[in-house]
């Protein structure tokens, strides 16, 4: 029911321009990056700045609205999926710079404003803001914040929570709070880290103060080829055995390269069953000191060939091909489902195994690109919508794949988010008093429980329902006996 | 969950322990050696002694994880770790020898590496918690990304044991640098700032900054070709077995903590200009590239200063001797309390626990 009152409110909050209620202006928000969810949104809010978002909020909170926020819809757990009964709330009218301090190393910006921009922006003076999400020339900053987004320099410079100072955050209420302050802590409890990653369920974050890194003096890059997965992953642990923490750690197999040698020929070795890329950054000295135990250690875990960038062209072809893994999966194959477990790197050669067992069990071919350094796979399930039963067949391998993270010690998602994708296998990872306990955080947040419902965190209903599907298929939960920790 | 039989008893009798207070209305106070009383909330009631719940579960030192019990000293962490060439990079102040991993994560404090490397929470991958229903919880795990459901684990870190025992912590762990080295500089308050927010932004392997008596101590560190150019390029002086320094400081041994004034903490932006507070230049150093001041003034200087640290970004309190919370901690947003409290009272509903 579209409620005459509340698009009257609404429309009096709102520029014309800024409020889409008309079907064919909300089709371009009716997904995310995971495009298997589509729905109407009730309508879509594109407040211009604080104040208007803030209206809106109240307004919603006084109807008893939903609120479904949105940044540049990337994401790929469903996380800004829309409902029909929940407005859609598009932070896009708010992309500004709003202060660079140069001395300081830090920058004031808009939720809108894509990842790349803010690097590009600090450019002049030496400065970058360090998560590079894949997705960096299109995510917005507030998405990152919401997904705690990683990218393949995380493992030398954190996640987006290791390089966030400050946030404004407008609660579902309209009240508007700061998190965090222009130091590097502030009193009481750390709601600043519990903001980020809460997937648009306690807040909408207006204003993002980011810590920007010193561009490194040099970057080099070494790519090595290995005749096996296995040996490829056993050659990560060596590396952090011999003490170093690389800028970056990746790991693509065969499949994977190349579905992107034909995209964007990188110039990767296509008889390697699997290639590493590891990097290295700093001063002159020490990347020198750190590239030649880098090749050391990849000898003599049994690499194939070793080739080291010579310039910053030749780094970044290198580093070309695995930043366009997904789109590259996406023109060999109709669609692809893009997972994202986490486990301890130990347990890599068990996993590929049992995702190759899995890739013939359901007869669909999937492409391993994985954030080596941290353990973090993303195995690209590949399928074709059009086909019968393709999706669902793909989804429960998916499913398998996020349950067998969790058996060995690992986690169902490192940085892509629960969403609405992933939502079941929360049941698998955390006990019914867990999931209650963060309910009730969401809930000191948002009493009526209008943000973002039905995302990120099970209702035990859920949970019981999931449980019964599953002992019906044969499968008992996995629970009680699992090693959690 | 996957209790070995010895944690299962410590486990069920502080659960006991809780559950029984919780039913009489009475309060529990959590306690490791005590070692951070002093700048923490007031902790009244019979005592869970975290140290009879000690331990490293699990190392692995190439998944760079480790996996502690609350009770276990943190030297011996130190000491674990050391052996495989790796450190806790938040470099923790101790403030006493058996100061254990539990209450180094219920306060919250990091040390001289803090602006570089990081705080004590971004070090943490996983906590388990006992709540004050009794209920043995565990949020985050033992992988280096994990963005599965809220990010409790940090939420713990810095409670100050008013929302449960954190009975296991699994921290990142990083390795020791293969080189460093002090460099010491004569400058004064304003240009020691400058110099230290410059250097940072010029990519220089620079692990701490702290600016005391006139002096400005530059430790760098890393591989030891970029330590040798670094201190080159940087200049100043070399400091004689600069480790030690470090943990002075680090220790508050160093004799600007010396004697009975009050230590107030000032948090601030990293480039706020120099401001004597009312007090001389001795009273005060600058710490964490300028982000952390400490000064040693009287509690009837606190709001004076506090209003300065607002100016700046920040918020200060009184470390060392404060008469009352409100001393210690600066108070919250009011929309902020609420959500605070709520929180307590989801984790803690009978107050077991201390008070906010
Ligand atoms: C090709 C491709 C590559 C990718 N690579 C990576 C990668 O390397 N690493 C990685 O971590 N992710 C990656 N992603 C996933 C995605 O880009 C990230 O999750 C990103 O942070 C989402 O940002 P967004 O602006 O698109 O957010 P959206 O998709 O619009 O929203 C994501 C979530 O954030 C919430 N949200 C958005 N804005 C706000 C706000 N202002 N306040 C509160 N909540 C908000 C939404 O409600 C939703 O729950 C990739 C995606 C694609 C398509």
């Amino acid at each position: 029911m579209k409620s005459a009152s509340f698009f009257e409110a609404l429309a009096a909050l709102l520029p014309a321009e800024n409020l889409k209620i008309a079907e064919e202006d909300m089709r371009p928000y009716e997904c995310d990056g995971l495009s298997m969810y589509r729905a109407l949104p009730k309508c879509v809010a594109l407040p211009a700045n604080e104040a208007e978002l803030a209206a809106v909020m109240q307004l919603c909170h006084a109807h008893r609205v939903p609120v479904v926020a949105r940044g540049a819809g990337t994401g790929l757990s469903g996380g800004a999926t829309p409902s029909p009964d929940a407005l859609l709330l598009s932070t896009a009218k708010m992309m500004r710079i709003l202060d660079i301090d140069a001395l300081g190393c830090t920058a004031r910006v808009q939720p809108g404003v894509r990842n790349l921009a803010i690097s590009e922006a600090v450019s002049q003076y030496g400065l970058y803001y360090a998560p590079d999400p894949s997705s960096q020339i299109a995510c917005s900053i507030g998405g990152n914040v919401a997904e705690n987004s990683g990218g393949v320099h995380c493992l030398k410079y954190g996640l987006t929570i290791h390089n966030i100072r400050k946030l404004r955050v407008v609660l579902m209420t309209g009240e508007i709070v700061e998190l965090g302050t222009d130091a590097l802590d502030a009193p009481g409890y750390d709601l600043l880290a519990l903001m980020i990653g809460s997937e648009g369920l306690l807040g909408i974050v207006t204003e993002v103060t980011v810590k920007l890194t010193p561009k490194p003096q040099l970057a080099q890059v070494a790519m090595a080829s290995f005749a096996s997965v296995e040996a490829a992953g056993a050659a990560v642990g060596y590396i952090i055995a011999a003490g170093i923490i690389p800028a970056g750690l990746e790991m693509m197999d065969k499949i994977a390269t190349e579905a992107v040698e034909g995209f964007v020929h990188a110039g990767y070795d296509l008889d390697a069953a699997a290639i590493l890329l590891c990097e290295s950054d700093g001063t002159p000295e020490e990347v020198a000191d750190e590239m030649a135990r880098v090749s050391e250690v990849l000898r003599n875990a049994g690499a194939t060939d070793i080739k080291v960038s010579q310039n910053e062209a030749e780094r970044l072809r290198y580093w070309s091909g695995r930043k366009n893994a997904f789109p590259a999966t996406g023109r060999i194959s109709p669609d692809y489902y893009c997972m994202d477990g986490t486990i301890p790197r130990a347990q890599l050669p068990r996993v590929l195994n049992v995702i190759a067992v899995l890739s013939a069990k359901y007869n669909l071919r999937c492409a391993n690109v994985f954030h080596a350094g941290d353990g973090n796979l993303h195995p690209l399930i590949m399928f074709d919508a059009n086909v019968p039963g393709e999706l669902e067949r793909a989804e429960e391998f998916g499913a398998e794949i996020l349950e067998l993270c969790v058996e060995v010690g690992g986690t169902i998602t490192g940085e892509h988010g629960v969403g609405i994708e992933k939502i079941n296998q929360m049941c698998v990872q955390f006990s019914p008093k867990e999931l209650t306990r963060m309910h009730e955080i969401k809930h000191a947040f948002d009493e009526h429980g209008l943000l973002n419902p039905g995302k990120a965190v099970p209702t035990l209903h859920r949970c019981a329902e999931f449980g019964k599907m599953r002992i019906g298929q044969g499968k008992p939960m996995p629970f009680s006996d699992l090693p959690r920790f | 969950m996957c209790l070995t039989s010895y944690e299962q008893i410590m486990i069920e009798h502080w659960q006991s322990q809780i559950k029984a207070a919780a039913a009489k209305g009475a309060k529990l106070a959590i306690r490791g050696s005590g070692s951070k009383a002093f700048c923490g909330p007031v902790a009244n009631g019979e005592i869970i002694d975290t140290r009879e719940h000690v331990g490293i579960v699990e190392y692995e030192p190439n998944e760079l994880v480790i996996v502690v019990r609350c009770g276990t000293r943190i030297a011996d962490v130190e000491k674990a770790m050391a052996d495989a060439g790796q450190m806790l990079a938040f470099e923790p102040p101790h403030f006493g020898e058996h100061a254990t991993i539990g209450g180094m994560v219920a306060s919250g404090l990091s040390g001289p590496r803090r602006p570089y490397a990081g705080a004590l929470r971004d070090f943490v991958l996983g906590c388990k918690v006992l709540d004050g229903k009794g209920d043995h919880l565990s949020f985050g795990g033992k992988v280096m990304k994990n963005v599965a459901g809220f990010d409790v684990s940090r939420l713990l870190t810095g409670s100050q044991g008013t929302l449960g025992v954190i009975t296991e912590v699994a921290f990142k762990c990083l390795p020791v640098p293969k080189a460093q080295q002090t460099r010491v500089f004569e400058f004064d308050a304003q240009t020691a700032i400058e110099r230290m927010n410059r250097w940072y932004g010029e990519a220089n392997p620079i692990t701490a900054t702290t600016w005391v008596g006139g002096k400005l101590y530059v430790r760098l560190a890393g591989a030891a070709p970029a330590v040798q150019s670094a201190a080159a390029n940087l200049g100043g002086e070399a400091l004689a077995i600069d480790a030690d320094w470090w943990r002075n400081w680090r220790e508050q041994k160093h004799e600007f903590f010396a004697g009975d004034q009050p230590l107030i903490r000032l948090a601030c932006k990293s480039t706020a200009a120099w401001s004597d507070l009312a007090s001389n230049a001795e009273q005060q150093a600058i710490d964490w590239g300028g982000a952390q001041r400490w000064l040693r003034a009287s509690a009837a200087q606190l709001p004076a200063v506090r209003a300065w640290a607002k100016t700046q970004g920040g918020h200060a309190g009184i470390f060392r001797g404060a008469n009352s919370e409100a001393e210690r901690s600066e108070p919250l947003q009011t929309a902020l309390a609420a959500v605070q409290a709520k929180i307590k009272a989801s984790f803690d509903p009978y107050q077991v626990f201390s008070s906010l």
